[in-house]
């Protein structure tokens, strides 16, 4: 065990061990999205759980960061707020916001850490670009929004966990990056190799994947 | 590992070199012409496939006997094809723009009568009495040719070519050298990496040497994606063996037996040309097991790789070979620790490796007589936009903007003025005249905004508008960001839309203090290079040109004339001659009418603005008008009965 401090409080953790894990393991939450308990090589893409590192000189990302004895980390300065706000700004300004007709509503990432940051729903600075189509229903049993989509990867990583080979590939570049079900194979394909397990629509912090037509029981379930 | 053999490589090389000798005598020696034709892809473009099939026919026809010799590229685009005859009793003679034309008249005149036409010629290789030398030319003059230096002037196809100029000499000699002490030597050279970044050479190899893994893997990175920019094409295609030359010395140095040459597929000439290179380099024995002798094992592999311009970003790389997207993962750690098959990696540009035969071979102190002390050596740029000789020039480091532009690249064409260049391609920054005298070299390029870059450099004439220069660069990261992570995917396309916005003067206020914060937060927030840089060009055209914005914004203006939806295009009826119907057919949409007093007028409703008119208007009159905003267009009306 090594002891750190974060936030001027002195907490212990194993050496070598996630520095947002820890801060999360402590109740010092910091916003996350892509990170997953567990993970060996978090993918750092959602770019929330920046924080100061004492002899940094620049922001990093805690969940690229392991624990050593004697660090001080800083998660709530100006610096990183404003980066963080500006991160959820931009995935609002993708985001169909309709929190009444989803799901995920009062279980969203996106509205915890909205909250957390003190920041509106509504994009009020960026203007609001949405993709076509609306839904993207080409696989058997799941439905797809990729306006919900913060494109997180974690609906990927757990079908790989379970599957080995995912069902599941980011697609197109830029700003049209999307999730997709794998490959050009006829959907009857998906139907057999897809094990229906869930995993991706249980993991979705926004629930941008759902079952088909069924969105309302899964947000009952 | 080092050498624990009873064979000595000098030995083994020697034979090697005699026959590449002998090989270069009887072709030096024979007494006939040899014409030398430029055919990478630059002079295949132009042409050169056409002029080589004329010059064949033409000496077939006449019954001349020559030698064609296929080399590489010279770097001087402007002059492509390029041709350069050594005919017997003459020095050898630079031919510029041969076209098969051309190439039939060298034959007839000059091959058969000795007159060297020299209306044609651009001048002699070298100093004689005869011809003018093209080192009178500033071009050629003031280029210091380190890398580039047997470009254009061997054949690429021919290993032999490579080794009657010295090549792989300086391999054997590595070879009997301790690893530690090349990487001294490459320290000492003070040689920082070619490929942007600047990050010193001797220092990665070194970490990679000491990292602990089972093996190290060296990976030349030909991912070449700058948009105008053709360095590490043109040094493959033109001298293959100098790379693999380098990647060698850089894998014994390591203690790499695995190496990967990362070529984009859209480069399917430098894709063959290295697997030739590779399978000639392996017949002689100087790649493969037990390279000359020595217990030194190396095998190349060339990857194809599928264009993504990210994938020069080296995780992307990594993960594109591996099979998976080509998406950058964070770094640490780096791949010198933990890079393809999670072994130490050392990943160098075409251009740091193709230095490394050339320090070793002159050592580190004749290496630093060139350049600057922070960034010793030469920088190869390809100068393209607007200047009179467009090229791939190769210059001692510290040379001014100024030089480089003006002199050698001959300046600025069609009497226009210098408005900006663009360095560092999209990661890179647009630079006023104000810093013309900036010195080229990794700190000062850095200190003013822009950066070294691989070598893209875009020179810009007053005819540039300064909003949509960075629209353009943004819209290529944007396409070419991979997606991964918010700042980027999301950012970039909120900067694109702002700018796109502005340029069809929809821009309004409070725009460029968000692009301006946008810009900062994208750089802080990106996960790899390529979303820490896009801003770049956003961030240096604010910073110089911020007027051109303002204008764009408040007066809806755009200065330089250049975006279609802020100007407009009128017929100056002082101007106009009566009964001239010059422009009338250029038209594409029938947008010019004739007036009352039968003078043309434009219809604004109609015209798309695309300027057909003003290159059909006859010079004497000149009289088709460009304003910008458009209401300064005075309005004639159509006669009604038209």
């Amino acid at each position: 065990m090594v002891k750190l401090i974060i936030d001027n409080k002195e907490i212990e953790a194993e050496e070598g061990k996630n520095l947002l894990q820890a801060c999360l393991d402590n109740n010092i939450y910091i916003p996350n999205l892509c990170y997953l308990h567990g993970m060996d090589n978090p993918p750092a893409s959602c770019r929330m759980c920046f924080v100061e590192i004492e002899g940094e000189h620049k922001p990093v990302t805690s969940c690229t960061v392991r624990v050593k004895d004697g660090m001080v980390v800083k998660t709530d300065t100006p610096d990183i707020r404003q980066l963080q706000r500006t991160a959820l700004q931009l995935l609002l300004s993708v985001h169909d916001v309709d929190c009444a007709h989803c799901p995920a509503n009062k279980k969203c990432e996106l509205q915890r850490i909205a909250k957390f940051l003190k920041v509106g729903l509504k994009p009020k600075r960026l203007e609001l670009l949405l993709k076509e189509p609306e839904i993207d229903d080409e696989h058997p049993l799941l439905d797809y929004y990729p306006n919900r989509c913060v494109l997180c990867g974690k609906c990927i990583h757990v079908c790989k966990t379970k599957l080995g080979q995912p069902l599941l590939a980011f697609a197109r570049r830029g700003f049209y990056t999307t999730i997709s079900f794998y490959g050009e194979k006829p959907a009857s394909d998906l139907n057999s190799s897809c094990k229906n397990c869930l995993a991706c629509v249980e993991i979705c912090p926004v629930s941008a994947i759902t079952l088909k037509n069924d969105s309302d029981q899964i947000a009952e379930a | 590992m080092n050498l624990a053999s009873n064979e000595n490589p000098d030995q083994l090389f020697s034979a090697i070199y005699e026959e590449a000798k002998r090989r270069r005598n009887a072709f030096k020696e024979a007494d006939v012409p040899k014409i030398h034709i430029g055919m990478a892809t630059c002079g295949i473009a132009s042409g050169a496939i056409e002029t080589k099939n004329a010059f064949e026919t033409v000496l077939a026809e006449r019954k001349i006997e020559a030698r064609i010799h296929t080399v590489g590229c010279i770097g001087h685009c402007y002059a492509e094809p390029v041709v350069i005859i050594d005919n017997p009793g003459f020095p050898p003679i630079f031919y510029h723009q041969v076209t098969p034309g051309k190439a039939k008249m060298l034959v007839k005149y000059f091959l058969e009568k000795g007159d060297p036409l020299f209306e044609h010629l651009l001048g002699a290789m070298e100093e004689n009495d005869l011809i003018p030398a093209v080192t009178d030319f500033p071009r050629f003059r003031q280029e210091k040719r380190v890398v580039m230096e047997k470009c254009g002037l061997i054949d690429p196809e021919d290993i032999y070519d490579y080794i009657a100029e010295g090549g792989y000499l300086t391999l054997v000699k590595a070879l009997k050298l301790p690893p530690e002490d090349i990487i001294t030597e490459v320290k000492n050279a003070g040689l920082r990496g070619r490929g942007g970044a600047g990050f010193p050479t001797g220092k990665k190899w070194e970490l990679a040497r000491t990292a602990k893994g089972q093996q190290k893997i060296v990976i030349c990175n030909a991912d070449e994606g700058d948009p105008g920019a053709y360095m590490d094409r043109t040094i493959l295609e033109s001298n293959p063996h100098l790379v693999l030359e380098g990647i060698a010395i850089c894998a014994y140095a390591v203690g790499a037996r695995k190496a990967v040459v990362y070529v984009r597929a859209e480069y399917p000439l430098a894709v063959k040309m290295v697997a030739k290179a590779i399978e000639q380099a392996k017949d002689l024995g100087l790649l493969g097991k037990r390279i000359l002798g020595s217990s030194f094992d190396l095998e190349i592999e060339l990857f194809r790789g599928s264009g993504a311009f990210v994938c020069g970003e080296e995780t992307a790389l990594i993960q594109s070979i591996e099979g998976n997207r080509g998406m950058p993962i964070h770094r640490p750690p780096y791949p010198v620790q933990n890079g393809l098959e999670g072994q130490p990696t050392v990943i160098n540009n075409v251009k740091t490796l193709a230095s490394i035969p050339h320090i070793l071979d002159k050592g580190a102190t004749l290496y630093r007589e060139t350049g600057t002390e922070k960034s010793p050596g030469t920088a190869i740029f390809s100068v393209v936009g607007d200047v009179v000789h467009p090229g791939l020039v190769e210059i001692p480091m510290g040379v001014s903007l100024r030089t480089l532009i003006f002199d050698i690249c001959g300046g600025i064409p069609n009497k226009k003025d210098f408005k900006a260049v663009q360095i560092g391609g999209p990661s890179g920054g647009c630079l006023p005249a104000d810093f013309l005298d900036t010195p080229i070299d990794f700190d000062s390029l850095t200190q003013a905004g822009a950066m070294m870059g691989s070598g893209g450099m875009v020179v810009m004439d007053e005819d540039t508008c300064m909003v949509d220069v960075p629209r353009y660069f943004l819209d290529f990261t944007q396409n070419e960001s991979c997606g991964k992570c918010t700042f980027c995917r999301i950012g970039t396309r909120h900067l694109l839309n702002i700018l796109e916005r502005i340029t069809r003067g929809e821009g309004h206020e409070g725009d460029l203090e968000q692009l301006e914060h946008l810009s900062e937060e994208i750089k802080k927030g990106s996960l790899c290079g390529l979303g820490k840089t896009a801003p770049n060009p956003i961030i240096t055209s604010l910073m110089y040109f911020y007027d051109e914005y303002e204008a764009h914004i408040k007066e809806k203006r755009c200065p330089a004339g250049m975006c279609r939806p802020l100007t407009a295009y009128y017929i100056d009826l002082d101007k106009c001659a009566r009964g001239c119907d010059a422009c009338v057919g250029s038209c594409p949409v029938e947008a010019i009418f004739t007036t009352s007093n039968r003078k043309k007028g434009v219809d604004q409703s109609l015209c798309v603005k695309c300027g057909e008119c003003v290159v059909a208007c006859p010079p004497e009159y000149n009289a088709v008008m460009k304003v910008s905003p458009p209401d300064l267009a005075p309005i004639v009306e159509r006669p009604v009965d038209d």
